[in-house]
């Protein structure tokens, strides 16, 4: 009887879960048509017409294009500008990150510092271009301020709001914010027996940096500033708002096939320009998961 | 007791010192060692503060100044402007739409994911970042080749994708708002209670979800209001498109447009942070 019992329990129990997880699975039948549709269809539409003539052909034309002259420019700039536009706000970010994480937790500071970061990292765009020119622009505030102390903002340093360098300093605006709320986990993550025991053992704070909290921490900062390159890799808007389009980056040149700037012929090269970004993005995507899957080793205490 | 005191604090004494020390005295103790470094974090923390509210003085300042003089002129300038209003319309209804089907999308998928496949957790997070890494002029470029005619008509296509742009920040508000509750507590007591899925969905859930779906829609909406890329490519006059336009004829408004979007937003967001972090403030105080 009792055998019967016990017998029966765990296969009641294990085919009810079956079950009920088929009919739950339905339920992200919606969801999955929707990613489907508006974000795959389209990501492979844009790859497959890379391969295609503008007559429906297949043909490798447009891609050997698309790594010529001023396109093959527009990416060399695109990841010189992104690398520039992620190394430094990575450091800046985590500078940032550490002082803030030496406050309390439920510190006024700190939670400042975490909601303002939610907001600024979300910022991008049109506005943020305008917020740089009326700052450092031809006629901005701090570029008449400084004129006035006789310093030439743009004679003396070659600063250009509207060229690269301009284009960095105000990625800088998102980009930082980024860092700091991506950073701060994993500094949260650092236990605090780990500085003590460096400590214990003689260690200095250099000692605990290069052989207890760097290495634990590498990973995530390198994900980090992987994440912040994709950020900086595909923005569009403010580049464009910024520089009208004066400097070639990828983006702007693949939105100029939009805008129906194109030689006849060349109508998929557009296309070629974006398959290579989305490969570009995967190639740095796979490094950062494999770079999450190392971090997360020491987030699990 | 105050021979313990004085001597070094080594060995199993050491510790009982340790233990026994009030944990006012200790706190005080971590407080001077975090006041060492304290001058290069000021200079860290003023500089940012710096970078940060400069642009957002200059901008104020120039919104704000006419003939050398503060007036609100060009704050009051901008629904004069011509197209603003049709601009300001279209970008309000597509934020809309939008958060509408995000929403009917979204929280069934994610109540799903974390009741049912658990497993599925990490994949979820996963594809939900997607967005974030395809780059929105790709995507457009696609939209536009595969969407039928009669869609590419009419700007509702752009709420569709904005639905998967916003993906990421509302299934993470959402994913947060989920782990911050007991989930199959609650939802096997309301389904003990007769309760239906849907009325479980309605009464329960979003009760519960309420903060997490109120930061999910505030983020949807900031990103629909300023989205830029996806709507100049597929030749609508949103709203951030109408800033860049009309800055042609009088930079002044759209600095001062520009400015206002922005503060109306971050305004939105603030509460909202500081809102989420009163409710998770009182849900540890009830767990203690």
């Amino acid at each position: 009887m009792s055998a019967v019992v016990t017998d029966g329990a765990p296969r009641l129990a294990r085919r009810r879960p079956a079950l009920k997880g088929l009919g739950a699975a339905g339920g992200l039948l919606p969801f999955g048509a929707y990613v489907t549709i508006f974000l795959l269809v389209p990501a492979v539409a844009v790859v497959v017409g890379a391969f295609r003539s503008p007559t429906g052909q297949a043909t490798l034309h447009n891609l050997h294009l698309a790594t010529q002259s001023q396109y093959r420019k527009g990416y060399e700039t695109s990841i010189e500008l992104s690398i520039i536009a992620s190394v430094l706000p990575a450091i800046l970010g985590f500078l940032i990150a550490r002082s803030i994480h030496r406050a309390p937790a439920e510190s006024f500071l700190r939670r400042l510092v975490v909601s303002l970061s939610g907001v600024f990292a979300n910022f991008g765009g049109v506005p943020l271009a305008f917020l740089f020119i009326s700052t450092v622009g031809n006629t901005g505030l701090l570029t008449k301020w400084l004129s006035d102390i006789h310093f030439d903002l743009y004679g003396d340093t070659g600063f250009n709001l509207y060229g690269k360098s301009g284009v960095v300093l105000v990625y800088l605006y998102f980009q930082i914010p980024l860092m700091v709320l991506v950073i701060l986990p994993a500094l949260e993550g650092l236990t605090p027996s780990w500085r003590e025991a460096s400590d214990n053992l003689g260690g200095s704070t250099l000692d605990y940096w290069r052989h207890v909290g760097g290495p634990a921490l590498a990973p995530s900062v390198l994900g980090a500033t992987l994440l912040l390159f994709g950020s900086a890799f595909s923005a569009y808007a403010t580049a464009e708002a910024l520089t009208s389009g004066t400097i070639a980056l990828t983006p702007i040149q693949i939105g100029a096939f939009l805008n129906g700037n194109v030689l006849p012929g060349q109508e998929n090269v557009g296309k070629a320009l974006a398959t290579g970004m989305l490969l570009i993005i995967g190639a740095v995507m796979v490094v950062y998961v494999l770079l999450q899957r190392r971090a997360a080793k020491w987030s699990q205490t | 007791m105050v021979a313990d005191v004085t001597a070094p604090e080594l060995g199993l004494r050491g510790i009982a010192t340790e233990l026994n020390t009030p944990p006012r005295t200790r706190a005080r103790s971590r407080a001077r060692s975090i006041g060492r470094g304290n001058v290069t974090h000021i200079i860290v923390l003023t500089l940012t503060a710096v970078y940060f509210l400069l642009p957002l003085y200059a901008a104020g300042k120039f919104a704000l100044t006419v003939d050398g003089h503060f007036s609100w002129a060009g704050l009051k300038g901008i629904s004069k402007q011509d197209g603003f209003k049709d601009a300001f319309v279209l970008s309000f209804k597509l934020a809309l739409v939008t958060t509408l089907i995000s929403l009917a999308l979204m929280v069934p998928t994610a109540v799903l994911v974390h009741l049912r496949f658990p497993n599925l957790r990490r994949f979820f997070d996963g594809l939900t970042l997607l967005p974030i890494v395809i780059p929105p002029v790709v995507l457009i470029v696609g939209v536009l080749q595969v969407a039928p005619q009669k869609l590419k008509g009419t700007p509702y296509l752009l709420a569709l994708e904005y639905v998967v742009l916003a993906m990421p920040f509302m299934y993470r508000s959402l994913d947060a708002g989920l782990r911050s509750f007991d989930l199959r507590t609650i939802v096997d007591a309301s389904r003990s209670l007769g309760g239906g899925w849907l009325s479980t969905l309605w009464h329960v859930l979003l009760p519960n979800l309420r903060s997490a779906v109120l930061s999910g829609v505030v983020l949807t909406v900031a990103l629909v209001l300023g989205e830029y890329t996806m709507a100049t490519l597929d030749q609508y006059t949103t709203f951030p498109v109408w800033i860049v336009y009309n800055d042609q004829s009088s930079s002044q408004t759209s600095v001062a447009a520009s400015l206002l979007a922005l503060l109306v937003t971050w305004l939105v967001l603030i509460i909202i942070a500081a809102f989420g972090g009163q409710r998770r403030g009182r849900g540890n105080r009830e767990e203690a």
